[in-house]
C-alpha cells in the first residue's frame, strides 16, 4: 500500500472529495437551469449569515456528532454500524419511556439525566444485539443492523400509535414534556449573562456532543480498552493472539456504539421538539455514515464533518425558499456524493497523489 | 508419444527486469529451458522467483526484456496469453473452487461453447485419457473441497494438461506434502518429461533439485547468478550460489542442562469444524533449560497445537498441566492467562498474528502486554512509556531502524520478527512457544534469533520449537518430536537422530508401530530418503538460507 | 377460496418487484459483489420510467429509460468496488442516498409537482394482459377463479418476473458464463489464472443486477402504479436482499421468499383494522417486519445455515 503523509491523507484528500462533490453537484444544478454559484451563496448565507442561522447550523451538527461518532467508533473495531437510523429512533422511545411516566412527579433535570440514560441504554441495546449475532452466531452485522433499522421504525410506528400516543388526536406522536425537563436552549442561557443571541433549537446537547467527541477520543487512543479496540479492529487474529475477548469487546463496542447514536435523540425529543415524533431521526443516521467517513473515523474529524453536514442542512432548507426549482433534496445529493468519492472511491484519489512529483512518496 | 528434438529453447528469456517503485525485483535475468527437461529454478525468499514465473504466466508484464516460446517471440500480457502459447502453471496456493467438482474445476477457462453440456462430457473424457496417460486417477466427480490436498495437486496439474500445456510451471509445489507424497509426486514429473513436457520447477529445497531436476538456474536477490547442470553440481555449491557466501552449517548449541518440567500436554485432542480430528492425543513435555523441536510437514496440527498451549482454542479433552494450574476444555484459559503463568509465545503468522501491521512499533511492542505496566498506569496508555517499552526491545534485539514510531509494516521480515521474539523474551518467559521462528526471515537475522533462544534456554526457559525446516530443527532442538496428521510419531534426543528415520515418522511411520502408517490416505511406499542423502542434511543449515 | 385466490394474486402483484430486485441481487452476490444498492436503483428505475413515459407518451420508452438509469447507477457501483476497490457497502450506501436525493431533483426540476411525476395514462402504463378463454373459464369452479384471477390479467414486467427464475438458474447453472460468474464469487484467483478477466466478468454480473432493478422499478412506477412518488420503492429493494439471504442465494427458494413476503404484505394489508380471534387486532407495522425478523433469525443459524459466497464483498486484488 502507498502512504501518503498526514497532511495529504487528512487534509488534501478530504477537501478535494468535498470539492468533487460540490462540483458534480453544481453541474446538476447548472443542468437543471439554475445559477450553482447563487445556489451556493444561498447555502452559505442559510447556514452562517441569516439571523438564528449559526444556531441551526449548530443544531443540527449536533445530530451528526452522535451519529457520526457511533459509526466512527464501530469503524474503529471494523464493524459497519448502518443501524444508526435504528438505534436514534430506539433512544427517541427511551426517552418517551422515562419522560411520559415521570414528568409529573420528579423535578426537571432529574427527568432530564434519566431520560438522556434512557436514550442511551436502549440505543445501546438496539446494537448490541447485532452485535452479539455477529459476535457468537455469526451473522453479518451490515445486514442485521439494516434489517434492525426496519424493525426499529415498526416498533416506533406502532408504539406511537398506539400506547404512546397523545390522547384525542390521530397523528403518530406523544404529548409535549414538562417545560422544566427539556434541555434548556443556548440562546436562553446566553440571555442569563447579557448576551444578545438568535432564537434556535439550539441547547445543551451540542455541548454534551462536543464532550462526547472529546471522551471518545480517550477512550480509543488514551486508554488500555482503546488499545485492544484498534488492535481489534486493525486485525482480528493479532488481537485473539494478544488475549483480547474479541466477541465480548464485539458486543461492547456495539454497544457504546448504539449508545452515542440514541443520544441523538436528545438533541431532537428532550431538546428541540419536547415530545417523540414519528420521523424525528429524518435520515440522520445514515447522514452519520458519510460524516464518519468524512471525518476519517477520528473524533476531530467528525467534528468537523458534523460542522460541515450541520451547513448544508441549514443551507439547504434555505433553497426551499429561493429557487423553485432546487430544494432540499439538493443536499441529499451531496451527501450520496460525498459517500461515494470519500468512502466507495476513496482508493481512486490516492494514486494520483502518489504519483504527483515533490511529494517524495514511493511504495512502502 | 517421444521427446521430438527442438532446436530451439522451450523457454528463452534474456535481460528480463522488472520493478515495483525502487525494488527491482528481477534484474535483467536471462534464462534459456530445454525442452523435454525438467529445469529448476531455486534461490531463497525473495530472490525474484516468483515474480519471474509471474511475468512468464501473464500475472506481470515485465518493464524490459524478451521472451521467446519454441523460438518465437512472445508477448504476454494476461494468463489467457501464457495458455495460449502452452504455458500451464501449478500455484503455490491452489487456484481451485472448492465448492465446485473436480471436472467443473477442470473445465472453467476451457468450457469449449457456451453451454456447459458438450463441453462436460469431453472433459470427462479427457481426464479418462489423461488419468490413463499420466496415472493421474482423481474422481471427477468429487467436490474439490473434499479432497486431500495431494489430490487437489493432481487436479491443478489436469487443469493445466487439459489446456494442452507443453510447459508446466509449478511453483513451490511440495510444500503440502510429505516425503512419501512427494516421492510418488516427482514419479508424475518425470512421466510428463518422459512424454516432452516442459517442466520448470520453483523451490527453495535444495534436495528436490539434486532428487528430480535436469538443470538448474540459481536466483539471488532478483539477478539470475548460475545455470548448472545437476549432475555437475553439489548441494553445497548452490547454497554458496543461492546465499552468495559460505554458509554456516551449525548453530553452537553447546549443552543443554534440563531441569524439571515447565510444561505438560497429556492426552490432547482436537476436531476441527467438520468433525476431522487434526490432534490425536499429543503428550509432550516442555522441560526447563532445553529446546524441544516439533518436526512435521505444514499443516498436521502443529498449528492447532500451539493454539492450544498459548489458550488461543481449548483442546476437546486432555489437559495442559503448568504447575499448580491445570487447562481444560473445563477449565480453559486464555491467552491473558498464560502470559500471567510466564508463558510466552512468537506465533508462526507473525503478519496476522504476531504483530498489527498498521500500528507503530511502540504499540506493538506492548501487544498482549497492553495491560501490564510498560504500556500506562491505571485504565490509561502512555505514549512515553510505550515508546520507553519499545526502544529497549529494539536496542536489545538490534532491531532496525530503531525508531519506536515507524509503522510496524515498514520494518523488513526480520526486524519484524526480532520485535515480536524481543517482546516475548522480554517478558521474562518460563515457557516460550516459537512457531517458524525464521520464516522470511534473512541469513544475519536467522543466525542472530538462533543465538538468541540458545541463549534463553541457558537461562533456564522451557522452548518448544515448531518448524516445518527440518535444518532448523535439527540445527537447534535437545530433543526432537515429530508430528504427523495430528500424532506425535515419535520422540528422541536430538544426539544421534538420524534423519532418514525422522523423515519416514514425518511421513506417519511411528518408530514403535514398526512401520504401520497413520493414516489410510498417506502411505509411506518407501523410506523418503535414501540414508545416504540423509548424511549431508544432518550436517544441518544447509539450506537454512533457502527457507520460506 | 376466491378470497384466497386474491391474496395470492396480489401477493404475486407485491412479490413482483422483490423477484427482480432479489435475481439482481443474486447475480451480483454469485458474482462476489454485495449488493445493498437494490433499493436505489429500483428508485432510479421507477423515476426515469414514469418521467419518460409522461414525457414521451410511451411506457416502452419509460421501460427502457429505467433500464438505463439503473444501469448506470449498476456501472458506478462496479467503477467503485470492480476498478477501484472500494467498499461495497459503502458504494452501495452511497447509491441509495443518491437514488434519494437525484430523483426528487431532477423530478422537482423537470414537473414542479413536489418530486412526483404526473399521473400516467394509459398509454403510458403497462396495462393487464388478458389471457384467452377467460370469460369462458371464469364460470368452472376453483381453477376458472385461478386462470382469471391469479394467472391472466398481470402486466408484463410480472411474467417477466416470473421467467427471469428459470432463466437465472439457465445462465448460473447451465452456461460457461455462469460457472465463471459463480467461480469468480467463490475463488476469483481460480478464474483469472484460467485467463478469465474477473473485472469483466463482475462488471457483466453488476450491469445484468441494473438491468433487472430497472426491469423492477418500471414495473413500480408504470404497471403497479401510475406515476412516480417520492421514496416509493420504499424499503422493497432492502426486502429483496432479505429475501435473498433468506433463499440463500438459489433462485427457485429465493422466489419462494419473495413470495411469501408479499404473500405477508398482502395479508397485512387485509388485517389492517380487523380483528383476529384471540389475539385481537394485531398491528400492521409489526406484521410488515417480520421479513426482517425471520432474516435476521436465519443469519443467526435459528433455523439453518446461510452460506454466503465466498469471495463475497471482497475485491480482486492479484496476489504477489
Amino acid at each position: 500500500m502507498t502512504r501518503l503523509p498526514a497532511w495529504v491523507e487528512f487534509g488534501v484528500i478530504p477537501a478535494v472529495n468535498i470539492a468533487l462533490a460540490f462540483l458534480v453537484a453544481g453541474v446538476v444544478v447548472a443542468l437543471v437551469g439554475e445559477d450553482p454559484v447563487a445556489a451556493l451563496t444561498v447555502m452559505v448565507q442559510g447556514a452562517f449569515v441569516f439571523e438564528g442561522a449559526l444556531g441551526y447550523t449548530l443544531y443540527y451538527a449536533t445530530n451528526f456528532i452522535f451519529t457520526g461518532l457511533a459509526v466512527a467508533l464501530a469503524f474503529q473495531a471494523r464493524l459497519f454500524n448502518i443501524g444508526a437510523e435504528g438505534q436514534a429512533m430506539l433512544g427517541g422511545i427511551g426517552i418517551a419511556l422515562v419522560f411520559l411516566p415521570l414528568d409529573a412527579f420528579l423535578p426537571g433535570p432529574l427527568v432530564a439525566l434519566l431520560a438522556i440514560a434512557g436514550a442511551a441504554a436502549l440505543g445501546a441495546l438496539w446494537a448490541a444485539v447485532p452485535g452479539w449475532l455477529q459476535a457468537y452466531r455469526g451473522s453479518h452485522i451490515v445486514i442485521t443492523t439494516i434489517m434492525f433499522n426496519f424493525i426499529a421504525a415498526g416498533l416506533l410506528v406502532s408504539l406511537l400509535s398506539g400506547p404512546l400516543i397523545r390522547a384525542g388526536q390521530p397523528s403518530p406522536e406523544t404529548r409535549e414534556m414538562e417545560p422544566g425537563a427539556r434541555l434548556t436552549a443556548l440562546h436562553d442561557i446566553a440571555g442569563v449573562f447579557g448576551v444578545e443571541m438568535a432564537q434556535s433549537p439550539l441547547t445543551l446537547a451540542f455541548p454534551l456532543a462536543l464532550l462526547a467527541a472529546f471522551g471518545i477520543w480517550v477512550l480509543v487512543w488514551r486508554t488500555r480498552w482503546g488499545f485492544a479496540l484498534r488492535a481489534l479492529g486493525q486485525s482480528q487474529p493479532a488481537a485473539v493472539y494478544a488475549g483480547i475477548p474479541a466477541a465480548r469487546m464485539t458486543v461492547a463496542v456495539m454497544a457504546l456504539s448504539g449508545a452515542l447514536a440514541g443520544l441523538m435523540a436528545v438533541n431532537e425529543v428532550l431538546g428541540a421538539q419536547g415530545r417523540t415524533v414519528l420521523g424525528f431521526t429524518a435520515g440522520y443516521g445514515f447522514t452519520g455514515i458519510a460524516v464518519a467517513l468524512m471525518g476519517r473515523a477520528h473524533p476531530v474529524g467528525v467534528v468537523l464533518a458534523a460542522l460541515l453536514f450541520g451547513a448544508l442542512y441549514q443551507g439547504g432548507a434555505e433553497l426551499d425558499f429561493e429557487f423553485a426549482t432546487i430544494t432540499r433534496e439538493m443536499v441529499l445529493l451531496i451527501q450520496g456524493l460525498i459517500i461515494l468519492f470519500s468512502g466507495a472511491l476513496s482508493l481512486m484519489l490516492v494514486p494520483l497523489f502518489a504519483r504527483a512529483p515533490g511529494l517524495g512518496l514511493g511504495r512502502r | 508419444m517421444t521427446t521430438q528434438r527442438n532446436p530451439h529453447p522451450a523457454v528463452h528469456l534474456s535481460g528480463i527486469t522488472k520493478r515495483f517503485g525502487p525494488v527491482t525485483a528481477n534484474d535483467a535475468v536471462d534464462l534459456d529451458v530445454a525442452p523435454g527437461t525438467i529445469h529448476g529454478i531455486i534461490g531463497e525468499n525473495g530472490a525474484g522467483k516468483s515474480t519471474l514465473v509471474s511475468i512468464l504466466y501473464g500475472f506481470y508484464e515485465a518493464d524490459e526484456g524478451r521472451i521467446e516460446i519454441d523460438g518465437k517471440e512472445a508477448r504476454i500480457a494476461t494468463s489467457a496469453d501464457a495458455i495460449d502459447l502452452g504455458i500451464g502453471m501449478v500455484h503455490q496456493h491452489f487456484m481451485l473452487v472448492p465448492v465446485f467438482s473436480v471436472l467443473e474445476n477442470v473445465m472453467l477457462g476451457a468450457e469449449g461453447g457456451f453451454t456447459l453440456k458438450a463441453g462436460r462430457a469431453e472433459t470427462r473424457a479427457e481426464l479418462d485419457r489423461l488419468a490413463e496417460t499420466y496415472g493421474l486417477d482423481v474422481p471427477p466427480d468429487a467436490l474439490v473441497g473434499d479432497l486431500p490436498v495431494g489430490l487437489q495437486q493432481r487436479v491443478e496439474i489436469l487443469k493445466a494438461l487439459r489446456r494442452g500445456a507443453r510447459i508446466l510451471i509449478l511453483d513451490e509445489p511440495t510444500g503440502v506434502l510429505t516425503p512419501a507424497e512427494t516421492d510418488r509426486f516427482f514419479e508424475i514429473l518425470r512421466g510428463l518429461r518422459d512424454r516432452g513436457v516442459t517442466v520448470l520447477l520453483i523451490t527453495h529445497k535444495l534436495r528436490e533439485i539434486m532428487a528430480v531436476c535436469d538443470r538448474v538456474s540459481v536466483m539471488r536477490q532478483g539477478r539470475m547468478v548460475a545455470h548448472r547442470a545437476v549432475a555437475e553440481t553439489s548441494r553445497e555449491e548452490l547454497a554458496n550460489l543461492m546465499v552468495g557466501r559460505e554458509v554456516r552449517l551449525e548453530a553452537d548449541r553447546g549443552t543443554a542442562t534440563p531441569g524439571a518440567a515447565a510444561l505438560e500436554a497429556r492426552g490432547l485432542n482436537l476436531s476441527d469444524a467438520r468433525g476431522v480430528r487434526v490432534l490425536s492425543d499429543v503428550n509432550l513435555t516442555l522441560r526447563a533449560g532445553e529446546i524441544l523441536g516439533l518436526a512435521g510437514v505444514s499443516g498436521n496440527g502443529q498449528s492447532e497445537l500451539l493454539d492450544i498451549l498459548s489458550g488461543i482454542r481449548a483442546p476437546d479433552s486432555g489437559s495442559i498441566v503448568m504447575g499448580n494450574r491445570q487447562i481444560s476444555r473445563e477449565q480453559p484459559a486464555n491467552p491473558a492467562e498464560m502470559r500471567r503463568l510466564h508463558l510466552a509465545h512468537v506465533p508462526e503468522d507473525r503478519h496476522r498474528r504476531g504483530m498489527v501491521l498498521p500500528f507503530e512499533a511502540r504499540e506493538n511492542a506492548v501487544l498482549g502486554y497492553h495491560d501490564g505496566p510498560a504500556a500506562g498506569a491505571g485504565r490509561f496508555l502512555s505514549p512515553a512509556a510505550m515508546g520507553k517499552h519499545c526502544a529497549t526491545l529494539m536496542e536489545d534485539f538490534d532491531v532496525r531502524p530503531a525508531n519506536p514510531r515507524l509503522r510496524s509494516a515498514g520494518f523488513s521480515g526480520g526486524n519484524q520478527q526480532k520485535l515480536v521474539m524481543a517482546r516475548e523474551v522480554a517478558a521474562a518467559p518460563k515457557v516460550l512457544l516459537v512457531g517458524q521462528p525464521t520464516r522470511g526471515v534473512d541469513i544475519g537475522g536467522i543466525e542472530y534469533i538462533h543465538a538468541r533462544l540458545i541463549a534463553l534456554r541457558d537461562q533456564g526457559c522451557a522452548i518448544l520449537v515448531v518448524s516445518v525446516e527440518l535444518d532448523e530443527i535439527m540445527a537447534l532442538s535437545d530433543r526432537i518430536a515429530v508430528i504427523n496428521q495430528g500424532r506425535i510419531t515419535g520422540e528422541m534426543p536430538r544426539d544421534g537422530a538420524d534423519i532418514g528415520e525422522i523423515g519416514l515418522m514425518m511421513a506417519g511411520v511411528s518408530k514403535a508401530a514398526g512401520g504401520a502408517p497413520a493414516g489410510a490416505e498417506r502411505p509411506a511406499t518407501a523410506p523418503t530418503h535414501p540414508p545416504g542423502a540423509g548424511g549431508p542434511l544432518g550436517a544441518g543449515g544447509q539450506d537454512a538460507g533457502a527457507r520460506e | 377460496m376466491l378470497d384466497l385466490v386474491l391474496m395470492l394474486d396480489s401477493a404475486l402483484r407485491l412479490g413482483t418487484p422483490l423477484i427482480l430486485c432479489a435475481m439482481a441481487g443474486l447475480v451480483s452476490e454469485r458474482a462476489g459483489i454485495i449488493d445493498i444498492g437494490l433499493e436505489g436503483k429500483l428508485l432510479a428505475g421507477a423515476f426515469a420510467a414514469a418521467a419518460v413515459a409522461s414525457l414521451t407518451g410511451s411506457a416502452w420508452a419509460g421501460l427502457g429509460a429505467a433500464l438505463l438509469a439503473s444501469m448506470l447507477m449498476a456501472l458506478l457501483h462496479g467503477f467503485a468496488c470492480i476498478t477501484h476497490r472500494g467498499e461495497q457497502i459503502i458504494s452501495g450506501v452511497a447509491i441509495n442516498i443518491l437514488a434519494s436525493g437525484l430523483t426528487v431533483v431532477v423530478g422537482i426540476a423537470l414537473f414542479r409537482q413536489g418530486g412526483q411525476t404526473p399521473g400516467l395514462g394509459s398509454g403510458e402504463r403497462f396495462g393487464p394482459i388478458t389471457f384467452p378463454g377467460v370469460e369462458a373459464m371464469r364460470e368452472i369452479p376453483v381453477l376458472g377463479p385461478i386462470y382469471a384471477e391469479l394467472i391472466s390479467g398481470h402486466t408484463l414486467p410480472v411474467y417477466l418476473a416470473l421467467a427471469t427464475v428459470p432463466l437465472v438458474t439457465w445462465l448460473l447453472w447451465r452456461t460457461r458464463f455462469g460457472l465463471r460468474l459463480r467461480a469468480a464469487g467463490e475463488m476469483p484467483a481460480a478464474v483469472d489464472s484460467a485467463g478469465v478477466s474477473v473485472p469483466w466478468l463482475r462488471y457483466r454480473a453488476v450491469l445484468i443486477a441494473g438491468l433487472l432493478c430497472g426491469l423492477a422499478g418500471a414495473y413500480l412506477s408504470t404497471a403497479h402504479g401510475a406515476g412516480f412518488v417520492r421514496e416509493m420503492s420504499a424499503g422493497k429493494g432492502y426486502i429483496a436482499l432479505a429475501a435473498m439471504i433468506m433463499g440463500r442465494w438459489r433462485p427457485w427458494t429465493v422466489l419462494a421468499a419473495c413470495l411469501l413476503f408479499g404473500f405477508l404484505e398482502a395479508g397485512a394489508a387485509r388485517l389492517q383494522g380487523t380483528a383476529l380471534p384471540v389475539i385481537g387486532e394485531v398491528p400492521v407495522e409489526l406484521v410488515l417486519v417480520i421479513p426482517y425478523i425471520a432474516t435476521v433469525a436465519l443469519l443467526a443459524g435459528f433455523f439453518g445455515r446461510a452460506e454466503p459466497p465466498k469471495a463475497l464483498g471482497t475485491p480482486y486484488v492479484k496476489e504477489r
